[in-house]
């Protein structure tokens, strides 16, 4: 486009929210079709146990319940679908619903069906199944020792696969090091809890012979491909409808067994099902984030350049894959080397079986668990070598002339400059400020400490070679008769905003309002195929695909102008609702009576078509990376091991802005989560198997009152990749987070000599740390 | 059972077993499903609604206990066209993203204005302690209680 935009970059507030704040969105649960029947589930207790026999007889015998249905009667449906699998990975079935054993607490054995939703829990309670509790495994380390209680009985061990990653000679590099840390570091396995839980409801008509699904899921033409499959329905006979979602961070990014269960039913009985998950079994059964515990070796020398970086880690799988169980880990070892010049890095990972719901995408999914490492030993290398943290990471930065930039992980960052987003959080900051600051309250007694967090990520994922497939987001813009213009985007946002981002980018396109652009996501019935919103691609793939549709409604609407003009279409300009020729603009219709021209179809231009409707399938040429740079001004209280956060400064260069009041929602919430999970989430399992925090009483999740206010800046360095320059911003603030929040509270207790606690850093264990070297 | 609500300003009867929540009065019975579920444990507040004027954690009073009350849900905040200064602030401020929470957490900040005409930061975040909202990090959400709250002072 010629002119300035005059909406892409500007902060315009939601046009989603009217109905958000009114209380007239509907999510999943708020649908009701008439004859509604309701699903609960009667889940195992257990983290391992065998059924010895299951009595369904009471339930089915209660009032207003019409089906139950067991292993037996559900065993037509495909297993669980799992992807992102490395070579030689044990590959285990999740049945819909467990038969002669279950392996981890919230393993569903029997699914009931009433006509209410009390009933129906009700008659769950009726249900007798006589278990066997067997011995659960729980801890990684343990897992792997022989004699260990093994998961699956089928299986030698309780190893789910071996994965490495290794470029240049890490055994030369630590050889030439003068210098070599060493830490056991933990990634504790986190929920994502979404605020609302998962839902389900499915509608066969038999008449039309056509399923309906509403599910709350980032992915809705995933569920529709995998679960025709499952049930064994064509999956053009199936409409799945991600409505208002509540959430998402990567926990929706999964087809799950009530998806397949409700459509099955609802198959079987003819009538609408439908399934809302409780708190507790959205604890139990949705998918957990990290679950890493590695062993990491950092060779340095003397003036602090990084010579090489070793990560061996075990890997919590869970007691079967989800959708991308291990794909995740993968993007840890993509994600090794971080903004720095490794030329040597290696990470073996071994995946491990446990008794437990399984680990897959959680905001940010494996890089923060990569840059959480690497900025972890950062630190401790500056306290080995003496170096100021600042010092320490500028001295491995690449320059901005090196970009696109190799690193040994085999990846091309795309553009960078590492070193300008770092001096903007330091003036922001005031460094040296913050570390006179620091020495005044040592004086005091006080314990401040400053940390750091230089990151980038793996971002607008992907190319479909790189990500094993479908990495690509289509996109139709279709210009209405009266000039109104909808977007159809195969992505599927659940809180990002992109029906404001989008319709941006199309009114600057095409010179009409923002308001005059309506985007519709969700719908598979309504949308082109897509791929979904996960890994920070809505805008920078889905947005893309938008940027290219539209270019080619443009590009046929000029033909129309040109041909009523009788002037040359590249000579046509689109601008505040006209349409116009530059070099004579006298020469000017409106949008609306161009856009009719072509539905009229009086006259056609030459090789034209009528209608004004376009598809793109927009395939990125590389991922997006970003970058930034935390900064974190910490207190603890020794005396209760109680950490305050007196400041938050984060710099996140995401590449351009189509909106900035969306992009600073994003990096709050991420650094919340990205927070949390570094002082208070952690998911606690007992010996046997059980959640013991599976309730928001007991698990320490951000409050408003535990969090500071965030000073958030911004540089920009924009992309090639794609069209819009922009990078993606939905993970930076996770990613850059945990380790400035946790560098920050062990560079205030270095008084006392500690160098590494690891997450969460509860009072506690922060308390007894201290009381450790005091003693 | 039979009971008597005044919701949002009209008074409905119900028939209702004992045991029913309000929660599920409003949304299943009712048909007002802008109040939302998301722990059952009175501990996230995304069914907050206003009870004789009080902030209540919709999915932890039964039904019956409303027998008789006043009720105020998200549907009943703005005044015909006019939304609510809550309301009006958290769109102004992004003060949401997936709108889960957002209505509890509206009607707990009016509580807490009706309270606290002028309330500093620290003080709503205290005051919303009881509404857990994961997309935020609650920033947006405080600058929001804090400009509706100005703008009912005015």
């Amino acid at each position: 486009m010629a002119q300035a935009p005059k909406f892409i970059g500007a902060p315009i507030k939601r046009r989603d929210d009217p109905r958000l704040i009114q209380g007239l969105a509907h999510y999943v649960d708020d649908f009701n079709p008439h004859g509604t029947l309701h699903m609960a589930m009667v889940r195992s207790p257990y983290g391992k146990a065998n059924i010895r026999s299951v009595d369904v007889s009471k339930a089915a015998a209660a009032e207003g319940v019409v089906a139950v249905y067991t292993h037996e009667e559900t065993k037509g449906i495909g297993p669980v679908p799992v992807g992102g699998l490395v070579p030689d990975a044990k590959v285990p079935e999740q049945p819909i619903l467990a038969d002669k054993q279950t392996l981890f607490a919230g393993e569903p054995v029997v699914a009931v069906i009433a006509e209410t939703r009390y009933g129906a829990r009700d008659a769950a309670d009726l249900v007798d199944i006589d278990y066997e509790p067997l011995d659960a495994v729980v801890d990684l380390a343990a897992a792997m020792e022989s004699g260990s209680p093994k998961v699956h009985d089928a299986y030698e061990s309780n190893e789910a696969f071996k994965w490495g990653i290794a470029g240049g000679d890490v055994e030369a590099g630590m050889k030439e090091a003068d210098v070599i840390v060493k830490e056991k570091i933990t990634n504790a396995r986190v929920a994502p809890l979404a605020l609302e839980p998962r839902g389900v409801l499915a509608h066969y008509l038999p008449g039309e012979d056509k399923m309906t699904i509403w599910t709350s899921t980032q992915v809705p033409h995933k569920v529709r491909t995998l679960v025709a499959l499952q049930i064994g329905m064509p999956e053009n006979r199936m409409r799945v409808i991600a409505p208002e979602v509540g959430g998402g961070f990567g926990s929706k990014l999964n087809i799950y067994r009530e998806e397949a269960l409700a459509a099955f039913v609802s198959r079987e009985l003819g009538v609408p099902i439908k399934w809302v998950e409780s708190r507790s079994e959205n604890f139990m059964t949705t998918i957990h984030g990290r679950g890493q515990v590695g062993d990491v070796e950092m060779g340095l020398k003397n003036d602090g350049t990084i010579t090489a970086f070793r990560y061996n880690v075990l890997a919590d799988c869970g007691a079967y894959y989800q959708l991308l169980t291990v794909a995740i880990f993968t993007l840890t070892g993509l994600m090794l080397p971080g903004p720095y010049k490794i030329e040597n890095i290696e990470m073996n990972a071994t995946g491990v079986f446990t008794n437990k719901v399984a680990t897959d995408a959680y905001r940010g999914a494996g890089r923060p668990e990569a840059t959480y490492i690497l900025e972890r030993m950062m630190d401790i290398a500056a306290i080995e070598l003496g170096m100021d943290p600042v010092e320490i990471r500028r001295k491995n930065f690449p320059d901005k002339s090196e970009f696109p930039f190799n690193t040994s992980a085999g990846l091309s960052y795309d553009s960078g400059d590492y070193h300008q987003a770092l001096d903007l959080a330091l003036e922001a900051a005031d460094y040296s400020g913050m570390r006179a600051q620091q020495e005044e309250a040592r004086k005091d007694g006080r314990y401040l400490g400053i940390g750091f967090s230089t990151y980038v990520e793996i971002c607008g994922m992907g190319p479909s070679a790189a990500l094993g497939g479908q990495g690509w987001e289509s996109a139709r813009v279709r210009v209405e008769p009266t000039g109104k213009a909808t977007v159809f985007s195969g992505a599927s946002p659940h809180g990002q905003g992109q029906q404001t981002s989008f319709a941006q980018i199309v009114a600057d396109g095409l010179g009409i309002d923002v308001n005059d652009v309506t985007v519709i996501h969700g719908d598979t019935d309504v949308v082109p195929y897509g791929v979904g919103t996960f890994g920070s691609r809505g805008t920078v793939v889905g947005g893309s695909a938008v940027v290219y549709a539209r270019d080619k409604v443009r590009a046929k609407m000029a033909k129309f102008a040109a041909m009523e003009f009788e002037a040359d279409e590249n000579d046509i300009e689109f601008e505040d609702g006209k349409v116009f020729v530059r070099s004579a603009p006298e020469k000017s219709a409106g949008f609306a009576e161009v856009a009719m021209m072509a539905y009229s179809a009086i006259a056609l231009p030459e090789d034209t078509d009528p209608g004004l409707e376009e598809t793109h399938f927009f395939e990125p040429s590389n991922f997006t990376f970003p970058f930034g740079t935390h900064i974190v001004l910490a207190e603890v209280d020794p005396e209760t091991g109680d950490v305050e956060i007196l400041r938050y400064v984060a710099v996140d260069d995401v590449g351009n802005m189509i909106n900035p009041l969306l992009v600073h929602g994003q990096i709050h919430g991420g650094i919340a989560q990205g927070l949390g999970q570094a002082l208070e989430e952690e998911m606690i399992y007992g010996e046997g198997g059980q959640p013991l925090n599976a309730s928001f009483m007991h698990y320490a999740l951000p409050k408003a009152s535990r969090l500071p206010r965030f000073e958030l800046l911004h540089t920009t360095t924009p992309t090639d990749v794609n069209p819009l320059g922009a990078k993606g911003v939905g993970e930076a603030g996770t990613i850059g987070s945990t380790p400035a929040v946790v560098n920050a509270v062990l560079d205030a207790l270095s008084p006392f000599g500690i160098t590494h606690i690891d997450m969460p850093l509860r009072p506690e264990r922060l308390w007894r740390a201290i009381a450790e070297k005091r003693a | 059972m039979e009971i008597n609500i005044s919701i949002n300003g009209e008074s409905r009867t119900f028939d209702v077993e004992p045991r029913t929540l309000l929660v599920h009065l409003l949304r299943d019975d009712a048909g007002l499903t802008g109040t939302h579920i998301a722990c059952e444990t009175s501990i996230c507040g995304a069914c907050t609604v206003l009870m004789d004027g009080k902030a209540v954690k919709s999915c932890t009073v039964l039904a019956a206990q409303a027998d008789g009350c006043a009720v105020t849900t998200i549907e009943g905040l703005a005044n015909g066209d006019q939304l609510h200064p809550l309301q009006e602030q958290f769109w102004e401020k992004h003060g949401l993203q997936c709108g889960f929470c957002t209505p509890g957490m509206i009607l707990t900040a009016n509580q807490l204005i009706a309270s606290n005409s002028n309330p500093t930061d620290e003080e709503i975040r205290h005051g919303i302690e009881g509404n857990i909202c994961r997309c935020t990090g609650y920033q947006n959400i405080v600058d929001a209680i804090s400009a509706a709250a100005a703008q009912m002072r005015e």
